[in-house]
C-alpha cells in the first residue's frame, strides 16, 4: 500500500496546468475527450501506449448520446448527475441526451485530484471535478463546432450551440451525433474558454437526476447485489464473533447437506465460507455451521469496559492538537466555567445494500463487479492477494445502495475476503461474496466510540475566554495507507476535525487527543470526526450562552463577529454567520417556538461547507422527544445542482438524526450485540421531521454536500432538548436516557 | 416444482419449499428489482404485492404463495403505480435508490386503498419501509403528489 501513500503525498497537480487532448476514437466510434496528465504521473506512464495517458471523460456517439464517464462512485449522493451537469453545461447539450457511466479503475486517468488516488469520499466529488469536467465539456463543444464549420464551409464563430443542436444563421443545423465522427478526426484545441457564471444554464439552476428513472422501475444490473454471472457461486462468509479470533474447530456436516451448497471452506484469517449455487442455500447453510472460535488473540473487551478506560484517559494529559494562549490560567480566572464529559458509541453504517462483491479470476487476470468506492486500493488489493499485476484487475463499478463511508476501506477487507475465497476455491468461476445484514452489522469498521471532556470559561461580561477540550478516540488512520498523510505527531486529523479549527472568538484554546488502541476496526462514517466534535462544540456553546445569560443565537453571533486574530477563522466565521442568519430568518427564531415546542440551533463547518440548522422538538407523554421540524441553511459555494444539495441536506439530517436518537454498537466480551434492524434501529418514516433547506447563493468554488448536513443535527436537537429540560444530553444515543 | 404467478405469468421453479420468495424472485427468476435488506421483515426492501397486499418476500416461503398473484416492481402497473412512479421522478425521490422498489410498492398499495392519505396514514403504511438515505421527506411529498395526480 506504500504507493498509495506516496501518491497521496504528491499533491495533485493544478488543473490549470492540464491540457486537453483527444483520444483515438473509441470502440463505439465518435468523439472521446480526455485530459493529458502533466508532471510526474504522466512521466511515470511513459512508455505506455500514448492513448492510455489520456483520461476519457466524455463519449459522444452517432446516436446523439453524450455519456459522461464518472470517475467517482455514486452511492446516492448524485455525483453521476453532478458531473454530467458540468459537461452538459459547457457542451450546451440537452438534458435528455446525457448519460452517465462509471469509469474503470485506472489511477493514472481517473484519480480524485484531492486524493491522488481514484476514490470517493470527504464530500470531494464535485469539488475536485469542477474544472476538469467543465473543460472536458468545453473541449468537446469546440471540436463539434470546428467539425460543423468545416462541413458547412462557414466560420466557427458564426456557429451557435443550444440544447444539443449546432446551428448556423444560414439555416444549417446538426445534432452532436451527426458531427461526432467528423469532430473526432480533428485536432484538439490547445485551450478552451469556460463560460462565466452568468452564462450558466444548468449549473446552479437544476438538472434532472439521470439515475432516477432506473431506480423507480427496479432496473436490472444496477447494484452490486444484482450481479449474476454465468456459472456464478454465492459465498457467505462467517466471521468471528470477536475481532481477531480464529477458527478452532469446524463442523460443517449439516451445512453441507443443504441442497445447492457446493463446498464449505476454511478461509484462514477471515472465517468460514459457504459456497452455493445461489444465495438462499448459502445463507441457510451458514446458520447450520458449528464453529468454535479461538479468542486468545482477539479483542475481548466489552464496550462498557472500554468506556471506563476512556473516562480515565479523559482525566489524563495527552498529546496536544492545538494550543493558543494559556487556557489553564484563563479558566482559573474565569467568572464562570461550564464543564461536561460526553460519550459517543460505536456506530455501524447500516447502508441499505449490505457489502457485496463479485470476483472472477481467470488465469493471471481478475474482474471485479461491485460498488467500488476506492477503486485504486480495491484493484491493488485484489492484485496483491492473487499475485497478479494490478493492471490485470478490471474493476466494474456499479451504483451503491448507500455507503456513508463503509465501502471505502483502506485495507479493502471485503476485496481481500473475496479474492482469498476465489484463490482457495481455485476454479475459474465467478464468486459473489454476499454479506447478510447480520454479517454487515457485525463486521466492524464502525464510527469509533469516543469520550470528550470540555471546560469552557467565561468572563464577567459573558465573553468566552477559555476552551479546554480533551478527546479520547481510536484513530481511524493509524496503521492504514493514509497514516503518513493524516497522522502527525500522534494526532489523527480525523479525530480532531471540527474542533481543531474552533473559530468562535476565545482568548485561549487548548486541545488534547488520546488515541487508545482497540482491536475493533473503525472507519469514517458520514462526516467522520465531525459527528462527535460538532455535537460537543455546539452543545457546549449553548451551555456557555446559558451561563452568560444570552440567547443561543445572540451568543453565537457575538462570538462569530468578533475578530479572532486568525484570518482563516474570521473568514469561516463570516460564512458561519451567513448560514446562521439565514436559518434564523427561515425559522423565525426571534419569535420563539410555538406552544409545546422547543428549539435548538447549531452551526458547523465541515468539508469546507457551512451549515446551520434549527431543530424544533415536542415532548411525548412518555418523556421521549419527537423532532418535528428542521430548518437548514447551507453554503457550499456554487451549488451545481441546488435541488440535489437540498436532498443531501435532508438525507444527511435524517441519517444523523437516526444515529443520535437510537443507535449504538455495543460489545459484550468482544462480541457485537447488535445484528439486524431489529436491534440496530433505523430512522423510520414517523421519526422523520419536516425539513426546509435553503442554499446560500455563492460564487465561491463548490465544496461538498454529501456529509455536511449531518454534523449540526445532533447538537441542534440536543440544544432543543436543553430548552425543554434544562440539561444537554451528554451520552448518546438519546434513547439510552429515555429521551428517544 | 413449485408453481408461481408472477407479474401475470405462470412460472415454475425447482427450489426447496422453504426458500423465501425473495430469493426465488432474485436468483431463479432474475427479477432483481426486489431487494434484500434484512431478511427478517424489518426493512421493507423486499416488498412485493401478493393479491394486491404489500408483503415482505424475505419472510414468505415460496411454497406458501402457490395460487397467489405476485406483483413485483418490474410488473406493477395501474393508476396508483403510475402516479407513484411519476411523482417519484418528478420530485427526484431516490438517492441510492436501493429501498425504492419497496417504497414504491408500499406507496402504491396505500394509494390503491386510501387515495387521499393523511400524514398519519402515510406514517402507518410506510413505517415498515426503511430508507437509510432518509428520503422520507420526499417520499411523503411524492405520495401526496401522486394522490393529487390520481384525482385529475
Ligand atoms: S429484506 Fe425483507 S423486510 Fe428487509
Ligand atoms: S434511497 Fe437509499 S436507502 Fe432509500
Amino acid at each position: 500500500m506504500l504507493h498509495l501513500m506516496q501518491r497521496m503525498a504528491n499533491a495533485a497537480p493544478r488543473p490549470s496546468r492540464r491540457s486537453f487532448l483527444k483520444l483515438s476514437a473509441g470502440a463505439a466510434g465518435g468523439l472521446l475527450i480526455g485530459v493529458k496528465l502533466p508532471g510526474s504521473l504522466a512521466q511515470a506512464a511513459e512508455g505506455a501506449a500514448s492513448d492510455q495517458m489520456f483520461t476519457p471523460f466524455v463519449r459522444i456517439t452517432p446516436d446523439n448520446l453524450v455519456t459522461v464517464l464518472n470517475k467517482h462512485l455514486d452511492m446516492g449522493q448524485g455525483n453521476a448527475t453532478g458531473l454530467a451537469t458540468l459537461v452538459a453545461e459547457e457542451l450546451d447539450a440537452s438534458t435528455e441526451q446525457m448519460r452517465a457511466e462509471f469509469a474503470p479503475a485506472d489511477n493514472a486517468k481517473y484519480q480524485n485530484l484531492l486524493f491522488g488516488v481514484q476514490g470517493t469520499g470527504g464530500s470531494t466529488a464535485i469539488a475536485n471535478s469542477f474544472e476538469q469536467y467543465r473543460k472536458a465539456g468545453a473541449t468537446a463543444r469546440a471540436m463539434l463546432v470546428a467539425a460543423a464549420a468545416e462541413a458547412w464551409g462557414v466560420a466557427a464563430s458564426e456557429i451557435s450551440v443550444k440544447a444539443g443542436t449546432l446551428s448556423h444563421p444560414s439555416g444549417k443545423s446538426a445534432t452532436f451525433g451527426e458531427m461526432a465522427a467528423a469532430a473526432a478526426a480533428l485536432d484538439v484545441p490547445g485551450d478552451v474558454t469556460l463560460k462565466t457564471p452568468d452564462q450558466w444554464v444548468y449549473i446552479g439552476k437544476g438538472f434532472p437526476r439521470l439515475d432516477v428513472a432506473n431506480k423507480t422501475v427496479g432496473a436490472p444490473n444496477t447494484y452490486g447485489m444484482d450481479v449474476q454471472r454465468d456459472d456464478q457461486l454465492v459465498a457467505v462468509l462467517t466471521r468471528p464473533r470477536a475481532f481477531g479470533a480464529t477458527v478452532a474447530s469446524l463442523n460443517a456436516d449439516e451445512a453441507r447437506k443443504v441442497a445447492g451448497v457446493v463446498d464449505v471452506i476454511d478461509v484462514p484469517g477471515h472465517g468460514v465460507a459457504v459456497l452455493a449455487t445461489s444465495t438462499w442455500p448459502a445463507i441457510k447453510a451458514q446458520g447450520l455451521l458449528e464453529i468454535e472460535w479461538d479468542e486468545s488473540t482477539a479483542e475481548t473487551r466489552s464496550s462498557d469496559a472500554l468506556f471506563d478506560e476512556y473516562r480515565k484517559l479523559a482525566q489524563a494529559e495527552g498529546p496536544v492538537f492545538r494550543h493558543d494562549g494559556d487556557a489553564a490560567a484563563q479558566l482559573e480566572g474565569a467568572a464562570n466555567v461550564v464543564e461536561e464529559t460526553f460519550e459517543f458509541p460505536y456506530l455501524a453504517h447500516g447502508m441499505m445494500e449490505p457489502m457485496v462483491l463479485t470476483i472472477h479470476v481467470e488465469g493471471d487476470r481478475a474482474t471485479l463487479w461491485h460498488p467500488s468506492q476506492f477503486q485504486t486500493s480495491d484493484q491493488a488489493t485484489a492484485a496483491a492477494v492473487l499475485g497478479i499485476p494490478q493492471e490485470n484487475v478490471t474493476v466494474n463499478t456499479l451504483y451503491a445502495g448507500g455507503s456513508f463511508g463503509r465501502r471505502a476501506t483502506p485495507d479493502a477487507r471485503h476485496v481481500v475476503e473475496a479474492a482469498t475465497i476465489a484463490k482457495i476455491w481455485g476454479k475459474s468461476q465467478p464468486i459473489k461474496l454476499v454479506y447478510t445484514r447480520e454479517d454487515d452489522t457485525r463486521a466492524g469498521y464502525y464510527r469509533p466510540m469516543g469520550v470528550h471532556k470540555v471546560r469552557a470559561g467565561l468572563d464577567a461580561d459573558g465573553n468566552l475566554v477559555a476552551w479546554h477540550h480533551r478527546i479520547v478516540q481510536q484513530s481511524l488512520m493509524s496503521g492504514t495507507a493514509f497514516e503518513s498523510f493524516a497522522v502527525k505527531d500522534g494526532i489523527d486529523s480525523t479525530s480532531v476535525e471540527g474542533v481543531e479549527d474552533f473559530s468562535y472568538a476565545v482568548s485561549a484554546f487548548h486541545g488534547e487527543l488520546h488515541s487508545p488502541k482497540v482491536g475493533v476496526p473503525v472507519l469514517w462514517w458520514r462526516s467522520v470526526g465531525h459527528t462527535q466534535t460538532a455535537y460537543v462544540v455546539e452543545t457546549m456553546i449553548d451551555r456557555a450562552a446559558e451561563a452568560a445569560g444570552a440567547d443561543p443565537v445572540a451568543f453565537r453571533r457575538a462570538h462569530l463577529t468578533r475578530k479572532t486574530g486568525s484570518d482563516a477563522h474570521d473568514a469561516d466565521n463570516a460564512r458561519k454567520l451567513g448560514v446562521l442568519d439565514k436559518v434564523v430568518e427561515m425559522s423565525g427564531w426571534g419569535e420563539g417556538a410555538p406552544q409545546g415546542r422547543f428549539r435548538g440551533v447549531a452551526v458547523h463547518k465541515s468539508f469546507n461547507t457551512y451549515v446551520a440548522e434549527v431543530a424544533e422538538v415536542s415532548r411525548r407523554d412518555d418523556g421521549t422527544f419527537k423532532v418535528e421540524k428542521v430548518w437548514c441553511a447551507v453554503d457550499c459555494g456554487v451549488a451545481v445542482n441546488p435541488d440535489n444539495v437540498k436532498a443531501q441536506m435532508e438525507g444527511g439530517i435524517g441519517y444523523g438524526l437516526g444515529a443520535i436518537l437510537f443507535d449504538e454498537i455495543t460489545l459484550t466480551d468482544g462480541h457485537v450485540d447488535q445484528e439486524n434492524f431489529d436491534t440496530y434501529r433505523p430512522l423510520r418514516m414517523e421519526d422523520m421531521p419536516a425539513v426546509e433547506v435553503e442554499v446560500i447563493a455563492s460564487a465561491a468554488a463548490p465544496t461538498g454536500a454529501g456529509e455536511p448536513g449531518t454534523p449540526p443535527i445532533g447538537p441542534a436537537v440536543a440544544n432543543a432538548i436543553r430548552a425543554a429540560t434544562g440539561s444537554v444530553p451528554s451520552v448518546l444515543p438519546l434513547s439510552k436516557a429515555g429521551l428517544a | 416444482m413449485i408453481r408461481l404467478n408472477v407479474n401475470g405469468e405462470d412460472r415454475e421453479v425447482d427450489v426447496d419449499p422453504d426458500t423465501p420468495l425473495l430469493w426465488v424472485l432474485r436468483d431463479e427468476l432474475q427479477l432483481t428489482g426486489t431487494k434484500y435488506g434484512c431478511g427478517i421483515a424489518a426493512c421493507g426492501a423486499c416488498t412485493v404485492h401478493m393479491d394486491g397486499f404489500p408483503t415482505r418476500s424475505c419472510q414468505t416461503r415460496v411454497s406458501d404463495v402457490e395460487g397467489a398473484k405476485i406483483t413485483t416492481i418490474e410488473g406493477v402497473d395501474g393508476k396508483a403505480a403510475s402516479a407513484v412512479q411519476a411523482a417519484w421522478r418528478e420530485l427526484d425521490v431516490p438517492q441510492c435508490g436501493y429501498c425504492q422498489s419497496g417504497q414504491i410498492l408500499a406507496a402504491t398499495a396505500l394509494l390503491a386503498e386510501t387515495p387521499k392519505p393523511s400524514d398519519d396514514d402515510i406514517d402507518a403504511a410506510m413505517s415498515g419501509n426503511v430508507c437509510r438515505c432518509a428520503t422520507y421527506h420526499r417520499i411523503r411529498a411524492a405520495i401526496h403528489r401522486a394522490s393529487e395526480t390520481m384525482e385529475g
